[in-house]
């Protein structure tokens, strides 16, 4: 029985000898192009119309009717053709219709030569289309498929074969229609034309890339002058073709899953099928920005949390499969062992030797499933990681380069990168929402994992610091100029070396506070703040704050905690971690917590209310989904790089433009 | 076309081109059965669950039911728990989506449940049926209907298992008691 296809499906053919019925709401021209082994349409003479000269293995019917038969002996065909394609087009004589929109939907049939039906395909969706690929028959490895396509041009015959890759497309396209005036001299009245009434789909142009983009047709046509499409495109027949739409990556068999993610339950209409391109078996080329959402940087966020998801998955699928093989052979083993007779003849080193195959075989495939899925991922983030903006990016980006001072603040930002040990190789940035729910602990101790078992306390102390400044210092970035207030708590000053950049730059308001009395101060101004501005959300009198309340986000850099805290100070510290969020203050605390013991469990709540995270790399952090423990990586800035004083000092510079 | 399964009846999951399926949804519909009281007809919301079992041989090593709606691995969904049933007929209540191509090599056999949490019958059930439907395309591949009546409450529905390189779906239809899949797995084991 016929298949029937949808769009982008393919489908054997049985023989060589086939006819293909075309049926449409009115009258319309069936041609036949040709295309070579890249999908090219090499010359006009490949292009069988009611007024063209017969080609050999290919009849095409002679009017211009509602009903068309073409029949195909693909036997016949030149040996350099890999592909027939199968187009409808408008006649675009007065009176026509001019556009598929006011048409019923074509419907193709592919039969033997015998009638029987093999496959149907009903060309759906067209809209102001004026010329539509419907079906190609195109040859791979050595046999005959059907495809269809669907394909519609807006900008009608020529749009269409210039896509195809023929030189001079608007000769052809002539040629091709005075063939027609021609045929339709001597072709019977018409059928009346039934009034398309329905609505059609939400197609409003053609999806079909420029010849080139595809990697299909080679460089652009210098012979076809650009306003070839222009001059033969019937003028209402709605929005011109895009210069230049995005062409799709894919090729080949048509894939409708997203290249990784399952597909929703509400199945989403069937995406634009990549144009035939000449190389099959390629995977979905990757895009950035390929996640919901209304703007890019949204659609990044959620792209990159896809894929963090899809790493998460795919590893826990990965170690499910292990764990299972392994536990399969230890009871194989066990049973080979557990008969007292047969525990040390050659039948229980056979078994023994089975399990362990068995189990090799099963990590394989466990394996090969993991490093396909990789690089996807690999791919996908080979492609995301250049297009993230400052907010996202890592400090070696060239989009720190081009840095400017944002105008609005960012969604999230980045806080490292996250690595499984199946995959080191493979990070995922790790965005984390803005403004910040939770205050951030910079853990200056020893590092708990083995990920880093030498690690010199020294050395770990001061990058401790220097992972403060950088993250105080994106932060500050992102930011709109004046809309982050940086304070820093220095008590005992040690942390001078670590904040240069943030102090030579300029980008702090005041220089960080030092001694007792300093971290009193500033403590106090900012409880203040949080009191005031809670008191005044409260009461919904958010305008009568005094004025020398600083409404801009405020983020506190607390260094050398305990030393030089009174209790006093440690309760204010509480304070602001389980209060400041929601009033705009937000704690970053740099701190070993070894140190921090002799405070008591007092202390407890205040580590558990902030995000850890570790100057040198450590898995403590588990993903949502799985729970596996992540390797977070800091963003420290480069060695030797001055990306981030001169970033900051861009921050300083508009913040005193902006009298902020 | 659509397969009307009988019970232990089988169907390949392979595409009639040859291909095989990469992506397929379990779709779960029913339907209150009205009540003669003292009202006249009147309904009473009936709260069906959909699970879906994944085995490693005979071992159960993820579910994917309301209160844990991804499997670890990702290649199960369940869209998400519907406590009423459909007020209308046919579409789908509950559905599960398997991406038979990423579900991990040692999975070889996916077991979907029907139980009833609020307690009720299949007696009190109308029009119920799981259907395996192509997600790529929107197809049905197979439809199993529910036979009205019965005095259980949980039913297991068909399973979908590995078959040389591809996927076979098997309808089961076995009925059982239970409001969760925990209280079926006993009578899923046999079934493996």
């Amino acid at each position: 029985m016929a298949a029937e296809l949808v769009r982008g499906q393919n489908h054997p053919l049985p023989g060589s000898r086939l006819e293909i019925r075309v049926s449409a709401g009115g009258p319309v021209i069936a041609a036949v192009t040709l295309g070579d082994e890249a999908g090219r349409l090499r010359d006009p003479g490949w292009i069988a119309h009611l007024g063209s000269p017969p080609l050999p293995g290919l009849e095409v019917s002679r009017q211009a009717a509602a009903d068309h038969r073409i029949a195909v002996d693909l036997e016949a065909l030149p040996e350099a053709v890999h592909r027939v394609n199968v187009l409808l087009a408008l006649s675009t004589g007065a009176g026509r219709s001019l556009s598929f929109g006011a048409l019923a939907a074509p419907v193709v049939a592919v039969t033997g030569p015998d009638g029987t039906d093999v496959a149907g395909y009903t060309v759906t969706g067209l809209g102001t289309e004026s010329a539509v690929v419907a079906v190609e028959l195109y040859r791979r490895q050595g046999a005959w498929k059907v495809r269809a396509v669907g394909q519609g041009y807006a900008g009608g015959l020529a749009a269409l074969l210039e896509d195809q890759g023929l030189p001079r497309a608007r000769e052809s396209a002539a040629a091709v229609e005075e063939g027609i005036a021609a045929g339709a001299a001597r072709a019977p009245a018409p059928p009346p034309a039934r009034a398309g009434g329905e609505v059609r789909g939400r197609r409003t142009a053609p999806v079909g890339g420029p010849p080139g983009a595809q990697g299909t047709a080679p460089e652009a046509l210098p012979e076809a002058p650009p306003e070839a499409a222009a001059a033969l495109r019937p003028a209402p027949a709605g929005p011109p073709a895009p210069p230049a739409p995005p062409a799709p990556a894919a090729s080949g068999p048509v894939d409708y899953r997203h290249p990784r993610r399952t597909p929703r339950a509400a199945a989403a209409p069937p995406p634009p099928v990549p144009p035939p391109s000449a190389r099959p078996e390629t995977p979905d080329r990757p895009v950035a920005g390929d996640g919901p959402g209304r703007s890019m940087e949204e659609r990044l966020h959620n792209q990159v949390w896809g894929m963090f998801e899809d790493l998460a998955r795919t590893t826990a699928a990965y170690r499910g499969a292990v764990d299972f093989a392994d536990s399969r052979m230890e009871r194989e083993m066990d049973e080979a062992l557990a008969d007292p007779r047969s525990r040390l003849g050659p039948g229980a080193e056979a078994a023994r030797a089975r399990a362990g195959e068995r189990r090799a075989e099963l990590v394989d495939r466990a394996r090969a499933a993991l490093e396909r899925d990789l690089a996807q991922l690999t791919a996908e983030s080979e492609v995301v990681e250049p297009a993230l903006p400052p907010a996202f990016a890592r400090w070696d980006s060239p989009v720190w380069d081009a840095y400017r001072v944002p105008a609005q603040a960012p969604m999230a930002v980045r806080l490292g990168d996250l690595a499984l040990p199946e995959h080191s190789g493979l990070r995922v940035p790790m965005l984390v929402r803005l403004p910040l729910e939770r205050g951030l602990w910079i853990d200056a101790g020893r590092a708990s994992s083995a990920a880093s078992p030498t690690a010199d306390p020294h050395r770990t102390r001061r990058l401790a610091g220097e992972l403060a400044t950088a993250v105080a210092g994106r932060l500050l970035a992102v930011h709109p100029a004046g809309e982050l207030t940086v304070h820093v708590l220095d008590p005992t000053g040690s942390a001078g070396p670590a904040l240069a950049p943030l102090t030579e730059s300029g980008a702090l308001r005041e220089p960080p506070a030092t001694g007792p009395q300093g971290v009193a101060q500033v403590l106090a101004g900012l409880t203040r703040r949080v009191d005031l501005v809670r008191m005044a959300e409260r009461t919904r009198a958010t305008d009568a704050l005094p004025p020398d309340v600083d409404l801009a986000g405020q983020l506190l850099i607390v260094h050398d905690f305990p030393h030089g805290f009174d209790d006093r100070a440690v309760t204010r510290l509480r304070y602001l971690a389980d209060e400041g969020p929601s009033a705009g203050v937000h704690l970053m605390m740099v701190a070993d917590r070894e140190e921090a013991r002799e405070y008591g469990p007092v202390l407890d709540p205040l580590w558990r209310s902030l995000l850890r995270i570790t100057p040198v790399p450590d898995d403590h952090l588990a993903d949502p989904w799985v729970g596996h423990a992540w390797t977070y990586e800091p963003p420290l800035v480069p060695a030797g790089s001055q990306v981030l004083s001169r970033v900051l000092g861009r921050v300083a510079e508009a913040r005193r433009r902006y009298g902020r | 076309m659509t397969v009307n399964l009988s019970k232990g009846q089988a169907v390949s999951l392979q595409k009639s081109d040859g291909g095989t399926l990469t992506a397929v949804r379990m779709g779960l519909g029913w339907q209150a059965a009205p009540r003669r009281g003292l009202f006249g007809r009147r309904t009473q919301e009936i709260d069906l669950d959909a699970s879906a079992v994944l085995f490693a041989g005979q071992q159960p090593v993820d579910v994917v039911f309301f209160r844990h709606l991804v499997s670890d691995d990702g290649s199960v969904r369940h869209t998400g728990d519907n406590l009423v049933g459909g007020a209308g007929q046919g579409g789908d209540d509950e559905a599960i989506l398997v991406d038979l191509q990423r579900v991990p090599v040692h999975i070889d056999q996916i077991v979907f449940t029907v139980n009833s949490f609020t307690g009720q019958t299949f007696a009190e059930v109308q029009n119920a049926f799981c259907r395996l439907v192509d997600e790529t395309n929107g197809q049905e591949l197979a439809r199993y209907t529910l036979t009205g009546g019965g005095r259980h409450t949980a039913q297991i529905m068909a399973k979908v298992h590995r078959q040389g390189e591809g996927w076979q779906m098997t309808a089961l239809g076995t009925e059982a008691n239970g409001r969760t899949f925990q209280d079926l797995m006993p009578s899923i084991t046999p079934l493996l």
